[in-house]
């Protein structure tokens, strides 16, 4: 009687037993066979083609379809085409990290000022800018671009179209991500810290700087990342703002050459981008598991996938 | 005394962002009524913008109306192009979507980590490096084409690339399809397995649980998956032209970038931008509304 119960009893006491138990039942209906048949066939259409793209990038030939065989020419040695070689190339793969690189130190720094004053001052003023905020991020970017564009051409704005142009408009459209994501993380702190530090003598800056702020850096962290990420993707913003080839991003590039013959250099650029993406993802999220660790958080993936 | 000093902290935080919203957020949207409320000079065709709101007039509209309603309304089949289209990605993206993230949210198990990094994959590869991808694939001698003639063997041509309204849908839906995902996910996800217990346990069938219960519960994840995918769509042209290149496919972004790069026009490419925006409106106010209640809920 013990016996035939103490399975029962452990699956009761553990719960990860019992999930695992309970997954290992229901996975082997029909049902979950089905499901995860159309995941695994999703997950390879999603991934397949730009596995392949990265795969043809090393292409020996001058194919982007047939295998030629493995080589590094279109990333360095060929004396015309490769990223490392074609100064339009390079100078796309430069501007394109330059601008996610500015752009993510200016547009966090803002959007947590932004959010702590918007989380603690209570009003119509706040509340308004809250709501410009969030329309930012639902706004199609073309609404945003060619309103820049067209106050930068016909106001006498003290830039022009340019490197400036493009880090302005990137702000803009990506300050909502350090402001949603920082206030999630205001509303499960809540004040009692602050409070404590004012009631030990902190001023009212001294009390956000040094008691709230700590806190908060695992979701500042996190925007970082998302911004930094996004920079590297944006295309629609960029173009409109662009002034000449000097301010020509991958995104641009790729628009521009996709569809004319490129040579697999193309997917060389493409395929370096999506790397100083990749690393700068995994960074932040090793990063976040040992802050989150020592913070007692639950490090959680869906924070990366803007899941607020 | 403290209390002073903290009423001033929050505004002075605010002032720099506030700034910023004002400056490159609120006057570019000016600009663009100014603009669409404005006139075009005759001989320069350039634009002349309305600063004051007393000298709107409505001749930029009234020709873009004309060409979307009048008898020469050549505006109108990208509009009705981009509606089918958008209409058409964002129900088969549903119907990719949901299993997934079922599947994600109940079934994965221990793999659950390793589903959700591949499903977040997408949104750190650029929209354009994943056309580019299909470009690659799609090219007369891509690789499809080689798969579907067996290798060269059957006399199976197709120009994907060139004109095919299913092809810009594919491309729409396999571009934005991670973003419905995710909500989805979460949203399911949030649903308790001792909830859908206790319905069976109340003597539902395991369709009734879904239909009752799931469903029900997953409807603000899945109206957010699809305003997330919807929006993005109803401005993009990109895809589009990467994916056809033809005027047969283009869509309402492809409208507005190519008036906006017309002289004389941009009168028009503001009256269009407004007039996308005036028809998102609704669906935007209230997604902000939302999100901006859930951030207050404490």
């Amino acid at each position: 009687m013990t016996i035939s119960a103490a399975p029962v009893d452990m699956a009761m006491r553990d719960p990860e037993l019992g999930r695992s138990r309970r997954w290992r039942r229901q996975s082997s209906t029909p049902k979950a066979r089905g499901l995860a048949t159309v995941t695994v066939i999703y997950l390879l259409w999603s991934l397949v083609p730009v596995a392949i793209a990265v795969l043809f990038s090393f292409n020996a030939g001058r194919s982007r379809s047939v295998w030629q065989g493995f080589s590094l020419r279109w990333y360095t040695w060929d004396p015309v085409g490769s990223v490392a070689n074609d100064p339009s190339l390079r100078s796309a793969l430069t501007h394109t990290l330059l601008l996610a690189v500015v752009a993510t130190l200016i547009t966090v720094p803002l959007g947590v000022t932004l959010a702590l004053a918007l989380d603690r001052w209570r009003g119509r003023i706040p509340s308004g800018a809250n709501f410009a905020v969030l329309m930012s991020f639902v706004i199609p970017e073309i609404a945003l671009a060619i309103g820049l564009l067209f106050m930068i051409t016909l106001l006498a704005t003290p830039f022009t179209l340019g490197t400036t142009a493009q880090v302005i408009g990137l702000i803009t459209f990506q300050l909502s991500y350090p402001v949603v994501i920082v206030r999630a993380r205001m509303l499960t702190i809540g004040k009692q810290y602050e409070e404590a530090a004012r009631d030990l003598g902190a001023t009212a800056l001294g009390a956000v700087r040094r008691a709230l702020l700590p806190m908060l850096y695992p979701a500042i962290l996190v925007s970082a990342i998302l911004v930094f990420a996004d920079v590297l993707d944006n295309f629609v913003l960029v173009r409109y703002l662009s002034s000449d080839a000097s301010t020509e991003t991958t995104s641009m590039r790729i628009y521009s050459a996709a569809r004319a013959a490129p040579t697999p250099a193309l997917n060389a650029l493409a395929t370096l981008v999506l790397i100083a993406s990749l690393t700068v993802v995994l960074l932040g999220w090793l990063a976040y598991r040992r802050w989150g660790k020592s913070e007692g958080e639950e490090s959680s993936l869906g924070a990366f996938a803007g899941n607020f | 005394m403290a209390k002073r000093s903290q009423r001033f902290l929050w505004p002075a935080l605010a002032i720099p962002s506030f700034l910023w919203l004002a400056l490159f957020l609120a006057i570019p949207f000016y600009v663009v009524l100014c603009i669409a409320f404005g006139q075009v000079d005759p001989i320069f065709r350039t634009s002349i913008p309305a600063w004051n709101p007393l000298d709107w007039r409505f001749d930029q509209i009234a020709i873009t109306l004309d060409r979307i309603f009048g008898a020469n309304n050549f505006y109108l089949p990208p509009i009705t192009r981009t509606i089918t289209y958008v209409v058409t990605a964002v129900i088969v993206s549903l119907i990719i979507a949901f299993p997934v993230a079922y599947f994600t949210a109940r079934y994965a198990g221990k793999r659950k980590g390793l589903v959700l990094v591949l499903l977040v994959a997408p949104f750190w590869i650029s929209y354009m490096m994943r056309m580019l991808a299909w470009v690659n694939l799609l090219q007369t001698d891509g690789l499809v084409n080689s798969v579907i003639s067996l290798g060269g063997l059957l006399p199976l041509e197709v120009n994907w690339l060139s004109g095919k309204p299913y092809t810009v849908v594919m491309g729409l839906i396999y571009g934005y399809v991670p973003y419905m995902i995710l909500p989805l996910f979460a949203a399911l996800d949030r649903i308790s397995p001792s909830l859908l217990e206790a319905a069976r346990d109340l003597g539902a069938s395991g369709f009734d649980v879904f239909r009752r219960v799931v469903i029900p519960m997953s409807i603000p994840g899945i109206a957010a998956g699809m305003l997330l995918v919807a929006l993005p769509m109803m401005g993009d042209y990109f895809t589009s032209d990467l994916l056809s290149g033809s005027p047969d496919t283009s869509m309402i972004g492809n409208l507005i970038n190519g008036t906006i790069q017309t002289p004389g026009q941009s009168g028009q490419a503001a009256a269009l931008l407004l007039l996308v925006l005036l028809v998102l409106a609704a669906p935007m106010i209230l997604y902000t509304r939302t999100v901006a209640r859930s951030e207050t809920r404490s």
